[in-house]
């Protein structure tokens, strides 16, 4: 039987571009983005879902792939997945959250492979389904987004929310930047799937990724939490852009003259090796790996080994440069903060997924290897989609006759001059890289930094709107800086070292702080901590 | 960065065009032209899309190599990446070659 779904109405626009009215609207189409955009309309929605590249290749999962927490339901299997990422996380989870992302992953993961997913199977013949290869996963995913009824906008970025007399977010509106015009939706719900910030790093998909939703999401008045956790780096060639790390677990790193950096691995001790790229080229070579995990490895992952094949390097028999790419939120864990079981966040009609959400609910502080990542996108994205779609269901009203504009920095007139946004984002890019800014964190040097963004920030507001082809590199600037400020902010309220954030001024986890870490402003940048269910039991018990 | 269409193979299919996330193309008339290279990110997504194995993109994410068509050509990369993957005719069974399961956790 083939189910008729409704379908956002598109309606005439006076200003030549094109407008829907839906119940929900996506922004992003990575896999949160089109798992928020297929839940949605299989509760009924009419859904929207806007892209800023191409729904199917844009966002990190795109060209990479990642590890699922795809996790047996036996209930000791659980257990121990649960607990084995606690101590690293700095006990941050909650055990709530994690059970209902392992289910809901288990769930989800199993109807890709009903979809059609090539899921490998193991030697005893049963399936494994860990693991996602990136092209052919988001492949799917656009296909079953498709059929489930959304209108897809590609090459459609997002770039400001419309909020009503209430507050409450009603729709967005972008521009089409292959046809030069704008686009506008009206929905009963918004959810922001729009990725993390990875500061144009070049880490693996990663362009389209300046902390957009972020921005978004604040100037309608939303807040972050965990925004600390923002320091990922992630292990490349030198000279290329594909940063997947698992490979490197096999990898001796050495200096320049042959010696090996001591301390230096891809797990526990990437520290050691932004320490030595402080002082000249670091070298790696995949030589811990054995001819079977040789041919594994190029099997399983046949993208890891383009840069090397491509110059002629054999990363298994020689060296080759290597560096960190700054990953920002996108490994980090922080982003919007959600409210409830519905990924709500503090704003009515706005919903947030994937890395766009903060993901310590299931992993604290850290990451690391992942797996975590792709679980929360699917789950959050599910969570969120039904949310949203249930709430414009509920609240249906007639379409808010008058709603405001709110996106501010880069979009309001003013007497001066329209900035440069590649000098914008190299100014913020200037503070966001250094190690020995966001990697080695003290309170001098953020202090300093964040003195400089403020400016920065107060002049971005000062400059006229953009206008186009500007518009879109100069909102990825303003949302790129005001990431920066959240993310320093909230580094210098924790004054203590937890998960992947690391005080040089404080390198001991202090127990006092097993709390959250509430962030938000655009003009004036405000930090909170926020009890941690578990850690204010322990604080009152004190 | 992609540095290539060669247009021996290209059948201005635009399909590139549309696929790159970060609109690194532009249609013509003719064949799409690379329009903006210092916006690609490196990804090698378009070799996979292209129907015709046309394009070529170099692993150097920061700076252009000026490789030409004929050196592409003989290097046999061209359709390398989109073989690999299992996304050709004659592949198809790499699709399902992932045995990452067997590194994790190692
Ligand atoms: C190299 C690499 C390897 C990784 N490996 C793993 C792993 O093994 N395991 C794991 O769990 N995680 C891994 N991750 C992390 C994982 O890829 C992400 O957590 C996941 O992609 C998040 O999904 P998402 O949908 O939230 O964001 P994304 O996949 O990044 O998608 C965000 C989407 O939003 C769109 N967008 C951005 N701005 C706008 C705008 N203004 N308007 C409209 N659309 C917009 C983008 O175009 C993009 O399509 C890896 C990441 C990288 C970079
Ligand atoms: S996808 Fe390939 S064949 Fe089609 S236009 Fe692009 S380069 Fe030419
Ligand atoms: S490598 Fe990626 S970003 Fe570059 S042109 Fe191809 S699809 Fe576009």
């Amino acid at each position: 039987m083939v189910a008729i779904r409704p379908r956002a109405e598109r309606r005439n626009d006076s200003n030549g571009g094109v407008s829907f009215d839906a119940d929900v609207l996506v922004l992003g189409g990575g896999p949160a983005g089109t798992w928020a955009a297929i839940s949605a309309a299989e509760r009924g929605a009419r859904v929207v879902l806007a892209d800023k590249g191409f729904c199917g290749t844009s966002g990190a999962t795109a060209p990479s792939g990642t590890g699922v927490w795809y996790v047996d339901p036996a209930p000791a299997q659980r257990e121990a997945a649960m607990a084995s990422r606690e101590a690293a996380g700095g006990y941050l989870q909650s055990r709530h959250w994690m059970a209902r992302v392992l289910d809901e992953t288990y769930a989800q993961s199993n109807r890709l492979a009903e979809w059609g997913y090539p899921y490998p199977a193991g030697d005893d013949g049963q399936p494994r389904r860990n693991s996602l290869q990136g092209p052919e996963y988001m492949r799917l995913m656009r296909k079953r987004t498709k059929s489930a009824g959304v209108t897809i906008l590609d090459h459609s970025p997002a770039l400001e929310l419309l909020v009503d007399d209430s507050g409450a977010v009603a729709g967005a509106s972008g521009v089409r930047r292959q046809h030069e015009d704008s686009w506008t939706v009206r929905a009963g719900a918004v959810v922001v799937a729009t990725g993390g910030c990875a500061f144009l790093s070049k880490t693996l998909g990663s362009n389209g990724l300046t902390g957009d939703g972020y921005l978004m999401a604040a100037e309608a008045g939303a807040e972050f939490s965990g925004m600390e956790f923002s320091n990922a780096y992630a292990i490349s060639a030198a000279f290329g852009s594909v940063t997947k790390t698992l490979f490197f677990g096999w990898a001796t790193f050495t200096y320049e003259d042959g010696s090996v950096v001591p301390g230096a691995a891809s797990k526990g001790g990437r520290k050691a090796i932004a320490r030595a790229l402080l002082h000249g080229p670091v070298y790696a070579q995949l030589d811990k790996a054995d001819e079977q995990v040789r041919a594994t490895m190029r099997a399983s992952q046949p993208n890891f080994f383009l840069p090397y094949d491509r110059t002629g390097i054999d990363p298994f028999t020689e060296r080759f440069p290597i560096t960190l790419r700054l990953e920002g939120t996108i490994r980090g864990t922080g982003g919007l903060r959600i409210t409830d079981d519905s990924c709500a966040t503090t704003v009515p009609g706005l919903f947030a997924a994937g890395d766009a959400a903060t993901r310590e609910l299931i992993c604290g502080g850290f990451t690391g290897g992942g797996s975590h990542n792709a679980a929360w996108a699917i789950s959050s994205g599910s969570f969120a989609g039904r949310g949203a779609a249930d709430y414009a269901l509920q609240t249906r009203r007639a379409p808010a006759t008058s709603v405001r504009r709110a996106g501010t920095a880069g979009l309001q007139a003013a007497p001066r001059r329209a900035l440069d946004p590649a000098q914008l984002a190299r100014a913020v890019q200037d503070e966001a890289y250094p190690y020995e800014t966001n990697y080695f964190r003290n309170a001098e040097r953020l202090t300093a930094s964040l003195g400089r963004l403020d400016r920065l920030w107060r002049e971005v507001t000062e400059a006229d709107a953009a206008a186009w082809p500007d518009l879109i590199r100069t909102r990825e600037g303003a949302a790129m800086l005001a990431t920066a400020r959240w993310m320093y902010r909230s580094a210098l309220a924790r004054t203590e070292s937890r998960g992947m954030h690391w005080r040089e001024d404080h390198p001991q986890l202090d127990a006092r702080q097993r709390h959250y870490v509430t962030s938000g402003g655009l003009d004036e940048v405000w930090t909170e901590p926020r009890p941690h269910d578990e850690g204010a039991l322990v604080e009152a018990a004190e | 960065m992609i540095e290539i269409i060669d247009p021996e193979r290209c059948t201005a299919c635009n399909i590139c065009v549309t696929a790159c996330p970060t609109n690194v193309f532009d249609k013509t008339e003719g064949l799409p032209v690379i329009a903006r290279q210092a916006d690609c990110q490196t990804c090698f997504l378009c070799e996979l899309y292209c129907p015709e194995d046309a394009l070529f993109v170099s692993p150097f994410a920061e700076q252009p190599q000026g490789i030409d068509v004929v050196a592409a050509r003989q290097s046999g990369l061209l359709g390398s990446y989109r073989r690999a993957v299992g996304w050709t005719k004659d592949s198809e069974h790499l699709r399902e070659a992932d045995r990452s399961f067997r590194l994790f956790g190692q």
